[in-house]
C-alpha cells in the first residue's frame, strides 16, 4: 500500500466479490490494490462461511447433475423475493453463472459432489471442496500470483468522492492513516450486519437480541459513506438473510454450526409458550429463509423448538446439546417458560394432529386440524419422553440495504446516472437482485457475477 | 439462558491425558459434525458424519483414518484464532500417539512411546553393540577382518546362514506376535467382529487405499504438506519408502526361495533377482525417508505435533540406515570391511525389527485396520438425517 502511487484500480473489501474483481482487473492489465479490513485469519468476509454457489446449467456440468435452466432459476428467485428484484440484472446474473464453475476452477477453486444432508442441492448448487474458506484461500493465492497488492487490517474511514467521481480513500492501517489514490474503485465491502449500532437504528432494541452468524468485520462503513455522498439507495434496511440459530451461539462468527433444523419435526413456541407460525409449511430452503425473521418478530426475539424422542437423530446434529426433560412441564421449567402454558399448547397441538403416514422427505399428509396456526405437514404428536428443547435466536447473515448498480456494475447516483469511476459488487449491491428472502448460493452467484463485471469494467475504464 | 462454551475445556497444551484428549475430541467432533464442509477431503469426515455421539473407540478409529494432510485446517472457519479453537488434524495426531501407546503389547513396553526418539536410538545402539559382539563371538577375529571372494561364501564365512536365520526368525516371530496382539485389541475396541476384518470386498478396498495412499491427496489436488500449497511430495516420498521397503522384503523372500528351493547360496551376482530387488528397493528406502524427513522439518508448526518428531524421525532414520548399510555391504562384500559392515547392517535391521511394534511403524497397523473398518461401514446403511 503506497500513498505516493496512483493505482489503476482500488478494490475495497476482501471477500468473494472483491477477489473476483481484483483478479479480473489485474488479469486485464490494471495495477490493483485490495484493502481488506480483517486480519489474515479472518479475511474473506462472509465468503469464509459459504459453501456453494447457485449455478445455471443446460446439462450435467462438473459436479452439477441434470440441468438448471434460466427460467427455473428465475422463477425460484422470483418466488423468494416476491417480485422485489430487478429482472434485467437478475437474469443477467443467472446467465453469467453458467461460466462460474469453469472460471472459479481456473483460479484454484475445487468442487465436490454434495454428500450428506444437502443432496437435494446437487442439481442447483456447486459445492466448494472444503467450503468458503478454501475458496477464499484459493482466490488470495491466485490474486497474489497475478500481482494484486493486498493490504490487511486496512479499513476505509473516508472517501474523497464528489460529483460521482472517486479520487481517494482515507485508510486506517495498523495505527496509521494514509490516503490512497486510484483511477477507479470497486466497492465490495459487504453489508452492515455486524454494525450493532446501525442495526439498533433500524430494528430498535430488538437488535440487541440478534446474533450475527458471519464476519464481525462488515460494519457497513463504505456503504454509509457512499449513501451519504449521493449514491442511490436500494433495498430495505430491515431486510437481510436471517436464519433461526441456536440461542447459545456466539455473538459473531458462529457460522454454519449454529443452525438448528428441528423446526419441521416439532413445534416452535415463543416466550409465552404460544405457537406463532406453521412449522410444517415448507422444506428447508424456505424455512431457512424465513424463521430468523419470524423469531425476530416475537417478544424478546426468542423461540423454542420442542420435540420428543421420536425426532432425535432425524435432523442435522446441532453443535449444542438440547435441554432434556421427562415431561413437558419440567422442560418448560428448564427453559424458563410457564409450564402450564406450554403444557396447554402441546396438549392442544397433540389433539389437533390428524393421523397420517409420516415421511419427512416429502410433503406428507400429517397435519393438524382446528388450531391456529396450523401445522400443515410432518405433524406428529409430541408425547414420547424424553422431551427436548432448543432455544432459537435470529441469526443475521447479511443485509440487503445497498447501492444501486447497472448491468456494468457501475454505481448509480441519486440522479439515476452512473458514477464515473465507481463500481460495486457483492453484498453491497445484492439488494438490487435480492430485495427480500433468500436462495441458497445466490449470494456467491451475485458476488461472482458482479465482481467479475466490476473488475473488468474498472480496468476498461482505466486502460481504455 | 444457559450459555454453553464451545471453546476448549482442558488446557490446550501438549500434555493432555487420554481422557482429556477424548473430551476435547468430543467437543471438536460435535462442531465438525454440525459443519461438514470438509466432507470431500478424506475418509475421516464421511466416517464421523455417520455418528451422532463419539465414544473413545470412535475417536481412536477416526484419528487413525487421518493422515494429517492439513487440508481441513486451512479450510476451517473455526481454526485459531476463532474462539472455537479448532485444530482437528493436530488433535487427531495427538490421539494417534495415545492409540500407539494404549494398544502396544506387551503393555509394559508401551513406555517406549514416552520418549520414543530416545528409546529407538538406545535400542539401535544396543542392537549394534550386540551384533558386533555376537558376530565377533560367532566368527573369531581372524575370520572377521578378512576379505572373501564370492566363491568363498562372503557373509556366511563370517556368520553361518543357520545362525542368521535362527536369530532373525526368533525376532520376527516376536514382532509379528506383538503386532498381532496390538491389532486384535484395537479391532476389538472398535466394536467390530474378528471375522469381518477378513470380508473380501472391504479388505480389498482398504488394501487398494493403502497401496495407493488414496487419502494422501487432499481431495484430489494434493496434501497441504509441508505447507498450505497443495503438493504430492508426501505421497510420493511415502510411496518410495513403502515400495522400497516392500522390494527389500521381496529381495529377502526371493533369497529364501533361492536358498531353500533351488539350493543356490548367497552371495548372489549383481544381476540376480534378490540383489536387483534389494538395490532398487534400497534406493527407494534412501530417498523416501530423506524426503519425508525433509518435508517434516518444513512442516507448518500449526499442524505438527512436535512431541512426535522423535518417534517419526527415529523410524525414518532407522529405515535410511538399514538401506544405507545394506547397500554399503553389497558394494564392499569382497572387501576386508565386510565382516564389520555385516554386523552393522544386521544390527540396524535388528533394531528396525525390534522397534516395529513400539515405534512409528505401528501406524501402518492401525491405519489399515481403520481403513477396513471404513469400508465395512460404507456397506452398512447410513443413519437417516433430515435434509437441510
Amino acid at each position: 500500500m503506497d500513498p505516493s502511487r496512483l493505482y489503476d484500480v482500488l478494490v475495497l473489501g476482501g471477500g468473494n466479490a472483491a477477489l473476483c474483481a481484483a483478479i479480473t482487473a489485474r488479469s486485464a492489465g490494471a495495477s490493483v490494490l485490495m484493502l481488506e479490513c480483517a486480519p489474515v485469519p479472518y479475511r474473506g468476509g462472509n465468503s469464509r462461511h459459504t459453501r456453494n454457489t447457485r449455478t445455471m446449467h443446460a446439462g450435467p456440468l462438473g459436479v452439477l447433475t441434470d440441468a438448471y435452466p434460466e427460467e427455473e432459476y428465475w422463477m425460484d428467485l422470483l418466488k423468494v423475493t416476491g417480485g422485489q428484484t430487478n429482472e434485467h440484472l437478475a437474469r443477467m446474473t443467472i446467465r453469467q453463472t453458467q461460466d462460474h464453475v469453469g472460471w472459479m476452477a481456473s483460479h484454484g477453486v475445487r468442487f465436490q459432489p454434495p454428500l450428506s444432508g444437502t443432496l437435494h442441492l446437487s442439481r442447483t448448487n456447486a459445492f466448494f471442496l472444503g467450503g468458503g474458506k478454501a475458496l477464499v484461500n484459493a482466490y488470495y493465492a491466485a490474486a497474489e500470483r497475478l500481482g494484486v497488492e493486498i493490504a490487511y487490517e486496512a479499513e476505509v474511514v473516508d472517501l474523497d468522492f464528489a460529483d460521482g467521481r472517486f479520487n481517494a480513500a482515507t485508510v486506517e492501517h495498523r495505527g496509521t492513516t494514509v490516503e490512497i489514490r486510484a483511477k477507479a474503485v470497486v466497492v465490495a465491502s459487504g453489508g452492515f450486519e455486524s454494525n450493532l449500532e446501525w442495526l439498533r437504528e433500524v430494528w430498535g432494541p430488538a437488535a440487541d437480541n440478534f446474533l450475527i452468524r458471519g464476519t464481525p468485520y462488515n460494519k457497513g462503513r463504505v456503504l454509509k459513506l457512499l449513501l451519504a455522498k449521493g449514491a442511490k439507495q436500494v433495498g430495505d434496511p430491515t431486510q437481510g438473510h436471517c436464519v433461526a440459530i441456536d440461542a447459545r451461539a456466539p455473538k459473531f462468527d458462529g457460522g454454519i454450526v449454529t443452525r438448528v433444523d428441528a423446526v419441521s419435526l416439532g413445534i416452535v413456541v415463543n416466550r409465552h409458550g404460544q405457537r406463532f407460525y406453521d412449522e410444517g409449511e415448507d422444506f428447508w430452503p424456505k424455512r431457512y429463509a424465513i424463521w430468523g425473521r419470524l423469531i425476530a418478530q416475537q417478544p424478546e426475539q426468542i423461540g423454542y423448538v420442542i420435540i420428543d424422542v421420536k425426532s432425535m437423530g432425524k435432523f442435522m446434529p446441532p453443535v449444542f446439546p438440547p435441554e432434556k426433560a421427562g415431561s413437558i412441564g419440567e422442560l418448560a421449567g428448564k427453559i424458563g417458560l410457564d409450564p402450564a402454558a406450554l403444557e396447554q399448547t402441546v396438549a392442544r397441538f397433540n389433539k389437533a394432529v390428524r393421523p397420517g403416514h409420516f415421511d419427512h422427505t416429502i410433503f406428507d399428509y400429517c397435519r393438524t386440524e382446528g388450531i391456529t396456526p396450523p401445522k400443515t405437514h410432518w405433524a406428529r404428536t409430541i408425547d414420547t419422553p424424553p422431551f427436548f428443547a432448543y432455544a432459537l435466536r435470529p441469526g443475521l447473515t447479511f443485509t440487503y440495504l445497498g447501492v444501486g448498480t447497472d448491468a456494468k456494475a457501475r454505481m448509480i447516483m441519486q440522479d439515476d446516472k452512473p458514477a464515473a469511476n465507481v463500481f460495486a459488487a457483492g453484498e453491497i449491491m445484492a439488494g438490487n437482485i435480492l430485495g427480500k428472502g433468500y436462495l441458497a448460493g445466490i449470494g456467491m452467484a451475485i458476488g461472482t457475477t458482479f465482481g467479475r463485471i466490476a473488475g473488468g469494467e474498472a480496468a476498461r475504464h482505466v486502460l481504455g | 439462558m444457559s450459555s454453553v462454551d464451545l471453546a476448549p475445556h482442558a488446557a490446550a497444551g501438549a500434555t493432555r491425558t487420554l481422557p482429556e484428549l477424548i473430551e476435547e475430541a468430543q467437543r471438536v467432533l460435535a462442531i465438525c459434525n454440525a459443519c461438514r464442509y470438509c466432507e470431500g477431503y478424506c475418509a475421516v469426515f464421511p466416517a464421523l458424519q455417520r455418528r451422532l455421539a463419539f465414544e473413545e473407540g470412535d475417536v481412536h478409529y477416526l484419528a487413525n483414518l487421518c493422515h494429517n494432510c492439513g487440508s481441513c485446517l486451512y479450510a476451517c472457519q473455526y481454526a485459531p484464532p476463532h474462539e472455537f479453537q479448532l485444530n482437528f488434524p493436530r488433535l487427531l495426531a495427538q490421539v494417534r500417539a495415545k492409540t500407539y501407546r494404549k494398544y502396544a503389547w506387551p503393555g509394559f513396553l508401551a513406555r517406549l512411546y514416552d520418549r520414543n526418539g530416545v528409546a529407538v536410538s538406545l535400542i539401535t545402539a544396543a542392537s549394534l553393540a550386540f551384533m558386533l559382539l555376537f558376530t565377533a563371538w560367532v566368527a573369531d577375529p581372524e575370520r572377521l577382518f578378512r576379505a572373501y571372494s564370492l566363491e568363498q561364501g562372503s557373509f556366511y564365512a563370517v556368520m553361518p546362514h543357520d545362525v542368521m536365520v535362527a536369530l532373525f526368525g526368533a525376532v520376527s516371530a516376536f514382532v509379528a506376535g506383538a503386532l498381532a496382539m496390538s491389532f486384535v485389541r484395537f479391532w476389538r475396541d472398535l466394536g467390530e467382529r474378528k471375522r469381518d476384518f477378513f470380508s473380501p470386498l472391504p479388505a480389498g478396498d482398504a488394501t487398494g487405499d493403502a497401496l495407493r495412499l488414496t487419502y494422501l491427496d487432499g481431495g484430489g489436488e494434493g496434501c497441504r504438506y509441508p505447507d498450505e500449497k497443495p503438493s504430492f511430495a508426501r505421497r510420493n516420498f511415502h510411496h518410495l519408502t513403502f515400495y522400497g521397503f516392500m522390494l527389500c522384503f521381496a529381495a529377502t523372500a526371493t533369497g529364501t526361495v533361492y536358498h531353500y528351493i533351488f539350493g543356490r547360496m548367497a552371495p548372489y551376482s549383481f544381476w540376480s533377482l534378490p540383489v536387483l530387488l534389494g538395490s532398487v528397493g534400497g534406493i527407494g528406502l534412501l530417498v523416501g525417508p530423506v524426503g519425508l524427513l525433509w518435508i517434516k522439518f518444513l512442516r507448518d508448526p500449526d499442524l505438527a505435533d512436535t512431541r512426535q518428531t522423535g518417534m517419526d524421525a527415529g523410524f525414518l532414520v532407522l529405515l535410511f540406515l538399514t538401506s544405507l548399510t545394506g547397500l554399503a555391504l553389497l558394494a564392499l562384500r569382497e572387501a576386508e570391511a565386510m565382516g564389520v559392515l555385516l554386523a552393522v547392517h544386521l544390527g540396524t535391521v535388528l533394531a528396525l525389527f525390534l522397534t516395529m511394534p513400539y515405534g512409528k511403524f505401528a501406524h501402518a497397523l492401525y491405519r489399515f485396520a481403520a481403513l477396513v473398518r471404513f469400508h465395512l461401514e460404507k456397506r452398512r446403511p447410513a443413519p437417516a438425517v433430515a435434509a437441510e
